[in-house]
């Protein structure tokens, strides 16, 4: 059983939630950019919430399906056609053998998640399904979709309990004008002068159009300037370098002092530029659902509060779980 | 030496055994993982090496990062009682310097270098005092080199010459990062050389190329031993200089995977090495060599 891939869609790849311990040899986690709602697409059409989707930035593709399924559609705002009649995400819709399946441009947030009831069932490599197009491993081929690709499917929905469900609107998360993103300061902090530790956390920041799976670029906000110091052996000539050292995903780095760059789910696992902190785990969600030129502000917490905002997270999902199951 | 310690989010901490690159730090980042790694501490879910550093991951749901904290402390202590001594390989890897792909895409990116009248290799003999190109290529295969660290992206291997620091061969990145760079390049930043694993974008001044792969996701070659990655922290590489035919010869056995490099099982001793790195040198390459 098969999808047919009729239009690529903008950069189209598969994910699930990704693989930890191969980090340490510069294969980076992968997974889905915004985990709950990958979650959410899963628990609408009744799979594992782990199954592998589509992750579609900005544009849907254009399937063709063989056969009878469900699907479902989270991440943003968007509307879905099934041969003509329109639905929209956060729902489960029923797709007959033989139905086309479009995608208007996304509304709201920066991806979409797209789940088929049974799964994508490409190979799993190294514990998962997740493409990472650098290394041309796992999803289909290693590579973002093609037109012409046909994409396996679990042989059949086995178990799926086909029920129409929705997600109620006030569990649609909602991305405000001006979005903050709570960093905990730290690893190479110090490295900042006092002004510019200020300036970091008051300035307003902008998304860069250089935004993809690896990481993030912000813009807009003052330079940083840096303590002086004689650089130490290994290190490089210029203030922002540090002997290169293994990066936390979730790190800010800040080369040349001028745009923050937050590491994502396919981060380079290390490098020469230091890092003035790491975004909070439950605030990575947002960053991969931001459009360029969105603004945000970075926001101080200490790790009580980065705790507590991670417990919030877990219960509301748990609250999910509960209404999708 | 006293490791820094600082979390990077809830995820993850970061142990800065030192600011700066020095072969005691190197150890003491090698051992500590090593130590963490058999621990199987609950929660703890990676550790990655860093040239002087190390970077635990954790989940905070299932051990607190205090608490995290605390064993991960305890554990280096734990480390740093054992003597400065690993079980390694030294692996021979050919070297095409000054090779035609590397200068084609080095003439390709020459405004973003500081000196675009210079080739790489001109401009780091110059850095580095030596009098000529070819004195620079003998002075970077004349002595083995530390696999210090693994990553970046699909397993490349920083390497860190097993030299006095004064002897480090040390250039600075390009002005502007190229967006190109041959698969397999032997490049060098700061200290480190690196090997490209893939094709890609890159900083490093680029000195050569290898017909010998690091990185192969099919699982095509006998000498990877099932792995995806060739290259591990502790590794010994020994460059050996090649020209173009016997480069083609490799590449071609590559193919049928006929290639196996030369790799023999040592111990190295820190503090031995440190007492006498010329002669300790001498016979790591004489290892590498003996029937």
């Amino acid at each position: 059983m098969q999808i047919e891939v009729l239009e690529s869609g903008l950069a189209v790849s598969i994910q699930d939630l990704g693989r930890i311990g191969f980090y340490r040899y510069g294969i980076p986690m992968g997974g889905a950019m915004d985990r709950e709602s990958l979650k959410i697409a899963n628990l609408l059409v009744g799979n594992e919430e782990t199954a592998a989707c589509f992750e579609a930035p900005f544009l849907g593709p254009k399937l063709r399906f063989k056969d009878h399924r469900q699907i479902a559609v989270t991440g943003g705002e968007v509307s879905v056609k099934v041969d003509s009649t329109e639905f929209r995400s956060w729902e489960s819709i029923t797709v007959e053998a033989g139905s086309v399946v479009e995608f208007g441009f996304i509304e709201s947030g920066a991806r979409l998640y797209i789940s088929v009831s049974g799964g994508l069932n490409v190979p799993i490599v190294l514990n998962s399904r997740s493409t990472y197009t650098v290394g041309a491993l796992g999803g289909f081929k290693g590579r973002m979709l093609q037109a012409g690709d046909l994409i396996p499917l679990t042989e059949a929905p086995i178990q799926v309990k086909e029920k129409n469900r929705r997600l109620p609107s006030d569990f649609v998360r909602n991305i405000d004008d001006n979005t903050d993103i709570r960093v905990l300061p730290g690893l190479y902090w110090h490295r900042l002068t006092q002004e510019s530790g200020e300036s970091f956390f008051k300035d307003t920041w902008t998304v860069a159009t250089e935004a993809d799976r690896m990481g993030y670029r912000f813009g807009g906000g003052n330079k940083i300037d840096f303590v002086e110091r004689k650089q130490p052996f290994g290190a490089g000539s210029d203030p922002w370098n540090i002997v290169d050292s293994a990066y936390p995903y979730g790190s800010i780095q800040i080369p040349g002092g001028t745009e923050p760059i937050v590491l994502h789910r396919d981060a380079v696992s290390g490098g020469g530029y230091f890092q003035v902190g790491a975004v909070i785990s439950s605030d990575m969600d947002i960053i991969g659902q931001l459009q360029p030129n969105k603004e945000v502000n970075f926001v101080k917490v200490t790790m009580e509060e980065a705790l507590a905002a991670r417990k919030n997270k877990n219960a509301r999902m748990d609250e999910i779980r509960q209404i999708l199951l | 030496m006293q490791t820094r310690f600082s979390f990077g989010g809830d995820e993850h901490l970061l142990c800065e055994c030192s600011e700066e690159m020095s072969f005691e730090a190197f150890f003491k980042a090698i051992n500590s993982v090593e130590q963490i790694r058999k621990s199987n501490t609950q929660g703890i879910l990676e550790v990655c090496g860093g040239n002087a550093a190390y970077l635990v991951k954790f989940d905070p749901d299932l051990i607190h990062p205090e608490q995290l904290l605390e064993t991960v402390k305890e554990l280096e202590i734990k480390a740093l009682s054992s003597a400065p001594v690993i079980r390694t390989r030294i692996i021979e890897v050919p070297v095409y310097y000054d090779d035609p792909w590397t200068k084609e895409t080095m003439h390709v990116f020459r405004d973003r270098h500081q000196e675009p009248s210079m080739t790489d290799l001109e401009y780091a003999a110059k850095l580095n005092g030596l009098a000529s190109v070819e004195d620079f290529i003998s002075a970077h295969h004349g002595s083995p080199w530390f696999v210090s660290q693994v990553g970046f992206v699909c397993g490349v291997p920083w390497l860190y010459q097993l030299v006095s620091r004064e002897n480090q061969i040390e250039v600075p990145k390009y002005v502007r990062p190229r967006t190109d760079t041959p698969r397999h390049t032997i490049g060098h930043g700061g200290c480190f050389a690196a090997i490209y694993a893939v094709r890609g974008a890159g900083g490093y001044q680029m000195f050569g190329i290898t017909p010998m792969p690091i990185f192969e996701p099919d699982n095509k070659f006998t000498y990877f031993n099932g792995e995806m990655v060739f290259s591990k922290p502790g590794d010994i590489f020994k460059f050996k200089p090649i020209e173009k035919d016997e480069f083609k010869e490799i590449e071609l056995a590559v193919d049928k995977d006929e290639f196996e490099p030369l790799i023999k099982q040592v111990e190295f001793n820190l503090d031995d090495f440190l007492k006498d790195i010329d002669g300790y040198n001498r016979n790591l390459i004489k290892e590498l060599y003996a029937n």
